[in-house]
């Protein structure tokens, strides 16, 4: 092989693999390559066992969030020359159960989204058009609404590890984006139900989930806003009779 | 067995809205997906969603009618009026409600949606949200799906999130449900169902380079072809003008309408040269610059022989950083250029299908209780050549249409609940055929089908055809499904079988690009998107028609002609 990019891939059957082991493969390189591309030509051509998750490989559908090469990235995303010169670990998303190989079990990702109410909740009934929004406000809602729900952020977070019912960065800056979207009318229902146990002051600032976000979105950001308001909410509007 | 009233497969756009109708009408439905709802191909749609608002300034006096004026003559006369019709008048009461819904829609300094122009637009009538429209979309509306779920007791609207379709079950004309596999399991299931609508997108990866995700096979469209169901115009192939080299990933028409130049070697706006360009320029319709693009390159005059030049720097960065910022990435991210600083390398590509599952303007084909909805079906309302902006569109409105056909067909026809020997059948064909594809190995590899199918598509049924290059794809079509019939999965697991989906969906890839060819070639005309070298004018006299194709196993599709509904514009010649 003129050129070749060398892969350790993640591989394990929880219906018979006693446990998880990598396994090597070698490619042929070609100029412009994606690790998405290159695990295609595996799974495609050469090991037809293995599955993992994608779709648009454009890195706007989330699908493919992955642990290469020590980070988490979309597949899609990440240039396979990283693996030219030195073989490139592939890993599954942390703290969730491995269903097979790179595919992992999203539905606790799922259960926190649905839990924080994910939709707008206005506080009237609508207009005949549409509400209004000035461009500014709309600028606020930015970095939010760009989340592509990959779950790259709830992988790298060490308190998704450690706590199963932890909301989590994703469904915590999903949370942010409709406190902070100016139709939106819940903001104190939203602020109780991220302000409990299990919500934003689960959340110990680590930033690894700023980090991670391969559209490099602030969930971190998100949470420290939610935190400020919900202790105004909690502390003071629970003290206030 | 599953049993359930209504039953969507596919949860994009199409479907989620469908869904959302159908819950409404207070009729129970369920939502079927391959792939989790949020990770449909819709949120990959950039750049908008055409309405009659009238938000822009330069839009005073735009109109439902002008919309669907616009609409008729981008599809070169070939869409059926009336359905047109229905489109523009729904259009600006779905995008309401999406905004009402909490779509974060790119907003005017007087606070409302933001309208821009778009190819084939007599006004800027283009709703977006910066160039991430399908993304926004798409999560607002599974957002509200979400919102429908929580509010259901006893499971009135339920997900079957990553099932993949395995068979339409359809007995004496009458649709009696589907079987799917789950696919964390490999488990089989039979799911009766009074009403079934697929929305499961178009067929872009029939052919290579295209903008459509790994999941747009075609299969989709297969399924409800080899029950019976006709496909409708598949001749009419949809090549954007602007796709990254290489990749082919889609730089949305939004960058031509916010005032990008297209550029060859020379640095000429070449489109000045062309009779059917010169007027209209980038804002064009697509076809006319999809051909005119693919002519300076094939003369020899694109950049590096191969590609034209995108240009966006005269914008300004603000501009670009606020509204094109989703192509910004695209193109740092895979063709290593800054927008900003240098024009982006794009050339046509495979992006929309405009054929489909034949249905009627209120989404329902000719199998009782079978419906159809978004890129998947055909209406028709994009005819021959779809113009920017009515796909997201038409995803909304005949979502809607579809859902309450079927919720108002399950009200009045009844929940009869029969057809569970049919579907039993079925399951034991399915689990029989699922054996012998993963019994046993092969030389001949699905993915490499895959890949040559494309290839073949591209060059032979592309941008320019010709009787002899269309007779060569029919030939390696069915050279290629010749080949795999031997084609083995490789690999028996249950869970999660990536590899025995491929060879599935291939299957589905080679049937629907055989009807692809077979309209094509029997379309001695040229009309919107499909241009045939040796037949270069529009002949309404011979060719103002729909072609219906039918499945027939191993002999060829059976083509037939249906008359093209006017009514409100008489055909003319397609200048701009």
């Amino acid at each position: 092989m003129k050129n070749k990019v060398s892969f350790d891939v993640f591989r394990f059957d929880p219906q018979v693999d006693k446990e998880p082991r990598f396994q090597r493969y070698d490619i042929e390189y070609l100029p412009g390559m994606t690790v998405l591309e290159a695990l295609f030509h595996i799974q495609g051509t050469v090991d037809p066992s293995l599955c993992f998750r994608s779709s648009c490989r454009a890195g706007v559908c989330g699908s493919c969030a992955m642990h290469i090469g020590g980070r988490y990235r979309l597949a899609c995303e990440t240039q396979a020359s990283i693996a030219l010169e030195r073989v490139v670990a592939i890993r599954p998303l942390a703290h969730l159960a491995i269903i097979r190989d790179l595919v992992v079990d999203m539905e606790p990702f799922w259960r926190h989204y649905k839990r924080i109410s994910p939709y707008l909740v206005p506080s009237e009934r609508p207009p005949e058009l549409e509400r209004p929004q000035t461009p500014s406000q709309r600028d606020e809602l930015d970095p939010m609404v760009d989340c592509i729900l990959c779950a790259s952020c709830h992988a790298s977070c060490p308190m998704t590890a450690s706590d199963g019912a932890y909301i989590g960065p994703a469904a915590l800056m999903k949370a942010n984006r409709f406190v902070v979207d100016s139709r939106d009318g819940n903001t104190a229902q939203r602020l109780h139900v991220v302000g409990d146990d299990h919500g934003v002051f689960r959340c110990h600032t680590v930033f690894n989930c700023s980090r991670a976000c391969p559209k490099d979105l602030d969930p971190a950001g998100s949470i420290a806003n939610l935190k400020r308001m919900a202790v105004r909410e909690l502390v003071f509007k629970a003290n206030r009779k | 067995m599953i049993v359930q009233d209504v039953l969507v497969v596919g949860a994009g756009l199409a479907g989620l809205r469908a869904a959302i109708a159908v819950n409404q009408k207070n009729v129970r439905v369920a939502v079927l997906s391959k792939v989790h709802p949020i990770r449909s191909h819709s949120v990959a749609a950039q750049g908008g969603i055409n309405a009659a608002l009238g938000n822009n300034p330069r839009g005073a006096f735009d109109s439902v009618d002008l919309h669907a004026f616009d609409t008729v003559k981008g599809s070169d006369y070939l869409a059926d009026q009336p359905a047109v019709m229905k489109l523009a008048k729904m259009a600006p009461g779905v995008i309401y409600e999406m905004e009402h819904w909490g779509c974060p829609f790119s907003r005017s300094v007087e606070g409302r949606i933001a309208q821009r122009p778009f190819g084939g637009a007599g006004f800027p009538r283009t709703c977006y949200a910066a160039d991430k429209t399908g993304h926004m979309l798409l999560h607002t509306l599974y957002e509200q799906a979400v919102r429908y779920e929580q509010a259901s007791e006893r499971e009135d609207f339920k997900f079957y999130d990553e099932w993949m379709v395995m068979r339409l079950v359809v007995e004496d004309g009458v649709c009696r449900g589907v079987i799917a596999m789950h696919l964390a399991t490999g488990r089989l299931e039979a799911f009766l169902a009074e009403a079934v609508i697929f929305a499961t997108g178009g067929a872009g990866r029939v052919y290579l380079p295209s903008t459509n995700a790994v999941i747009n096979s075609g299969y989709g469209m297969a399924v409800p072809y080899w029950a019976g169901v006709p496909l409708k115009d598949m001749e009419f192939v949809q090549f954007h003008p602007t796709t990254l080299l290489g990749t082919g990933i889609l730089i949305t028409e939004g960058c031509r309408g916010e005032g990008g130049f297209l550029t060859n070697a020379a640095g000429e706006r070449f489109l000045s040269n062309y009779g059917d360009s010169s007027k209209a320029m980038e804002v064009a319709p697509r076809d006319i610059v999809a051909r005119n693009m693919q002519r300076e390159i094939n003369q020899g005059r694109g950049v590096k022989n191969e590609y034209i030049d995108l240009d966006l720097r005269h914008l300004g960065a603000r501009k670009i950083m606020e509204r094109l910022p989703g192509i910004r990435d695209l193109a740092m991210n895979f063709a290593g250029v800054d927008p900003i600083e240098a024009p982006i390398p794009v050339r046509p590509g495979q992006h929309y299908t405009m054929g489909g599952i034949d249905t009627d303007v209120d989404g329902a084909t000719e199998v009782k209780g079978f419906f159809a909805a978004g890129e998947g079906a055909c209406v028709s309302v994009h005819g021959a050549n779809r113009l920017g902006g009515n796909s997201l569109l038409e995803t909304l409105v005949f979502g809607k249409v579809a859902g309450e056909s079927a919720a108002d067909y399950v009200l009045t026809s009844g929940v009869k609940r029969a057809g569970a020997s049919a579907l039993e059948e079925a399951l034991r064909e399915v689990e029989a055929e699922l054996k012998e594809l993963t019994d046993g190995t092969s030389e001949e590899k699905a993915a490499t089908i895959q890949v040559e199918l494309g290839r073949v598509m591209h060059e032979k049924v592309g941008i320019f055809r010709t009787e002899s290059a269309l007779m060569e794809g029919w030939r390696e079509v069915k050279r290629l499904q010749t080949r795999f019939r031997k084609v083995k999965v490789g690999y028996g697991g249950r869970v999660f079988n990536q590899a025995l989906l491929q060879v599935l969906e291939v299957k589905g890839s080679l049937d629907v690009a055989e009807a692809i060819v077979a309209g094509a070639y029997a379309r001695k005309e040229s009309r919107g998107s499909h241009f045939r070298e040796d037949y270069p004018t529009r002949v309404d006299a011979d060719f103002l028609h729909h072609t219906i194709s039918r499945h027939q196993g191993k002999e060829n599709p059976k083509l037939s002609y249906r008359s093209v509904d006017l009514g409100l514009w008489e055909p003319k010649e397609r200048k701009y």
